[in-house]
């Protein structure tokens, strides 16, 4: 193991580091390493998630891992990218990948990686048909509640990644189909949204509410106090007759259900906290989301969530012996006040922008890093233009391996 | 970078300028408008829009109201004020307009067990019963769980926010009011409180409640901006997004784009800029006469950086094409380069006001 994954799965104590600088994050050794299993790519929205796990999944692929890439809403290009036109809950293999030049011991086969997108619904539907017998899976499937809560509740969607995770995993373990699963994280509202999926889950199933709305199908009648009395009444005025008997029939209809549900998101939550487990935080050199960023340092850390380190994408890119703003923008106004015609001001004026920008970013870098010193971090430049192709996604894989 | 603008923001039919409760002249492109709801990809910077937005309305002694729904807090961290509570404040002096009066942004952080606490106390007088539902987790299931209903809550409240009118005694009444919306991936599911909350409730009064907010929504006093970087994916989410909201009869209004990059080379020396045609020497030149001395390295960075910046310029405007064939009226905003302070979104509320958004 490199001393930077080293470090970040045993960390001892407070690190008594004064530099500022953080610790590189070294993603080859990351992606090189056996005992690594799973990454889990997670952050705000928009700061390049999903292009980064194609891209770690690449390059892992073509180092001579059998991955899998399960995303989660990925954007048509970024399907295209990967040779593939249609991504679905089904993995299919990424065409056209090659062993790089210089690779030492180059197999015979050629590398494989497998490339998937997750469909919330499909994979709650095939949770409830795996465990109830087809009549009671019916009836449920058709429940106005389920239909909601399966393709539309805001949790949904990290829960069933959460569930589709744990299948990969139980699969591959068995089969021996992937020895890597790199994971896209959903565009929550917050960053921990899917870390919590399973506790709020769990929360909902052992809830006084589900409980109540169970009672009448039960029966005790000393349960009927003038509490509850009162509670339906307040719900049956507030929702209608009508929702709370679908309600009642929903969640009669699931309770069998719920114990395997429960269990299994505890699973994977356990999963998450193993060793084979690895957390990259990604984040874009912007105030929200290096703040996201160091709020999911600090949960994971909080969970026991093996955290790898931090991205920060998007970056603006400065030779080292830069000119700075200042000096660029007065000589740029000493050209031209002599009036000479030529693209020199512009240039310098454009360098000042740049260096603005980048010195603004490593402020904000500074910052993170004093708040969470031992988090190895890379940054990686951004590219002047889109992802296309897989050559765009072995350069996006190169930057982030620091090379 | 004005000149790079699109000059044509005035492409609003007449009707939507029907008359502003402040009965001014000047209201800009969205005059009939009472709810802006602004969204975007993430990243594009759609809550410092609707802040600038809202500054930018705030003129004439109007009162906006900017509205958040996200729990995120970033109002508050945006204007540099305290943590907002489930309350309306003023937090800022609106941008004044060319008579020299400005108005006044008040916000609201909206969260919804708070807006369902409110919602029962307003509709109905639950007493017990309502203290009952807390005691027994129905605020918590129907804020978490329970499908549509939280977004039902929240756009309630918004609703509520924009058809005040003088029963509520002591509730200032607004101008207009902003609403930092969730992401365009969610936009659609949120705005469509209806389509969720028809499958649960086919009557009663959450029904009755999501279809009056619907038809808000579907007025044209409601207008959906998007706000878009001009690079690729963002550009094709906002296509997306328009396509999908108009499916569900949502009102599109403006795309706003963010951050655009500075425009100091002419068409000419972007396209050398690319091709490797500046002249070296020249800038040299150059450089010596303004005194730098940095030698060659400098020159060759200065080239390096020009081709970066022409070829990100080259995605920009394809993108900037792609955004004139949708169709909406478009407003650009530049980058900041210093980031994102309350002076900062004074100025683009400027720039929002000079292309006439407000």
């Amino acid at each position: 193991m490199s001393p930077a994954t080293d470090r970040s799965r045993h960390r001892v104590g407070p690190l008594a580091s004064t530099a500022r600088e953080a610790p590189m994050l070294d993603v080859d050794a990351l992606l090189d390493d056996p005992e690594t299993r799973i990454i889990v790519c997670c952050g705000s929205g928009g700061v390049g998630k999903t292009t980064t796990s194609a891209a770690l999944a690449l390059r892992a692929a073509e180092r001579g891992r059998h991955v899998v890439v399960l995303t989660i809403d990925p954007a048509r290009r970024l399907a295209q990218s990967m040779g593939i036109e249609q991504l679905d809950n089904t993995p299919r293999p990424v065409p056209d990948l090659t062993w790089p030049k210089g690779t030492r011991k180059r197999p015979t086969k050629a590398p494989r990686m497998d490339a998937m997108m997750l469909d919330m619904k499909r994979t709650f539907d095939e949770v409830v048909e795996s465990q109830a017998n087809p009549e009671k899976a019916q009836q449920i499937l058709e429940n106005p509640f389920y239909v909601a809560l399966s393709s539309s509740f805001a949790g949904t969607q990290e829960y069933m990644a959460m569930e589709k995770l744990g299948q990969i995993y139980r699969d591959a373990e068995r089969d021996g189909t992937y020895d890597l699963i790199v994971v896209d994280t959903p565009p929550s509202r917050s960053a921990l949204d899917f870390l919590d999926a399973p506790e709020r889950l769990s929360s909902f199933l052992d809830g006084r509410f589900i409980k109540l709305l169970l009672a009448p199908a039960r029966g005790p009648a000393r349960m009927m106090t003038m509490g509850l009395q009162l509670f339906t009444s307040a719900l049956t005025k507030i929702l209608g007759a009508q929702v709370l008997q679908d309600l009642q029939t929903f969640v009669a209809a699931v309770d069998t259900l719920f114990g395997g549900f429960r269990q299994r998101a505890q699973q994977t939550y356990q999963l998450l906290q193993t060793g084979g487990t690895a957390f990259l935080v990604i984040a874009a050199p912007e105030p929200d989301a290096l703040r996201e960023a160091a709020y999911f340092v600090e949960r994971l850390d909080e969970d026991q969530m093996p955290l790898a380190g931090l991205v920060v994408n998007r970056a603006t890119a400065t030779s080292p012996e830069d000119l700075d703003a200042e000096e660029a923008l007065a000589a740029a106004a000493r050209l031209e006040r002599k009036k000479s015609r030529t693209v020199t001001p512009g240039l310098l004026r454009l360098h000042a922008d740049r260096m603005r920008l980048a010195e603004r970013e490593a402020r904000l870098r500074e910052r993170f890093t004093a708040a969470h010193p031992e988090v190895p971090t890379v940054v990686v430049a951004a590219l002047p233009t889109d992802v296309h192709d897989l050559d765009g996604l072995r350069q996006v894989g190169r930057l982030l391996a620091g090379s | 970078m004005a000149s790079r603008a699109q000059g044509s923001t005035s492409r609003t039919p007449d009707s939507r300028r029907a008359e502003s409760p402040a009965g001014s002249g000047d209201d800009g492109d969205w005059g009939g408008v009472r709810l802006h709801v602004v969204t975007g990809k993430g990243g594009t910077g759609k809550s410092t829009v609707a802040a600038a937005l809202a500054l930018a309305l705030a003129s004439h002694g109007r009162r906006v109201l900017l509205c958040e729904v996200e729990g995120r807090q970033g109002i508050a961290r945006m204007f540099d004020v305290d943590p907002l509570p489930y309350a309306e404040r003023r937090i800022a002096t609106g941008l004044a307009g060319p008579d020299g009066r400005a108005g006044a942004v008040h916000a609201l952080h909206i969260d919804a067990e708070s807006a369902l606490m409110d919602y029962l106390a307003m509709y109905y007088k639950l007493g017990r019963a309502g203290r009952a539902l807390d005691r027994f987790g129905v605020v918590e299931f129907a804020t978490t769980i329970a499908p549509g209903v939280r977004d039902v809550l929240l756009t309630g409240k918004v609703y509520e926010a924009v058809n005040r009118n003088s029963r509520n005694r002591g509730a200032v009444r607004y101008d207009a009011v902003v609403l930092d919306a969730p992401p365009t991936g969610r936009i659609v599911q949120f705005l469509d409180v209806n389509a969720e909350v028809a499958v649960l409730a086919r009557m009663g009064p959450i029904k009755h409640q999501s279809d009056a907010v619907m038809e808000l929504l579907r007025s044209p006093q409601t207008a959906v901006h998007l706000v878009t970087l001009l690079e690729e994916m963002p550009v094709q989410e906002t296509a997306d997004a328009i396509e999908e909201l108009q499916a569900a009869d949502l009102t599109v209004g403006a795309v706003v784009v963010n951050q655009v990059r500075p425009d100091e080379l002419d068409d000419e020396s972007l396209a050398a800029a690319r091709s490797g045609g500046l002249d070296s020497d020249r800038i040299a030149a150059d450089l010596t006469a303004a005194g730098l001395e940095h030698g060659e390295t400098l020159v060759t960075d200065l080239l390096h950086e020009a081709h970066d910046h022409a070829e990100r310029r080259a995605v920009e405007d394809e993108q900037r094409l792609r955004v004139a064939g949708l169709g909406r009226p478009t407003y650009e905003l530049p980058r900041l380069a210093t980031g994102i302070d309350l002076g900062g979104l004074y100025e683009l509320a400027a720039r929002l006001r000079e292309e006439g958004m407000a």
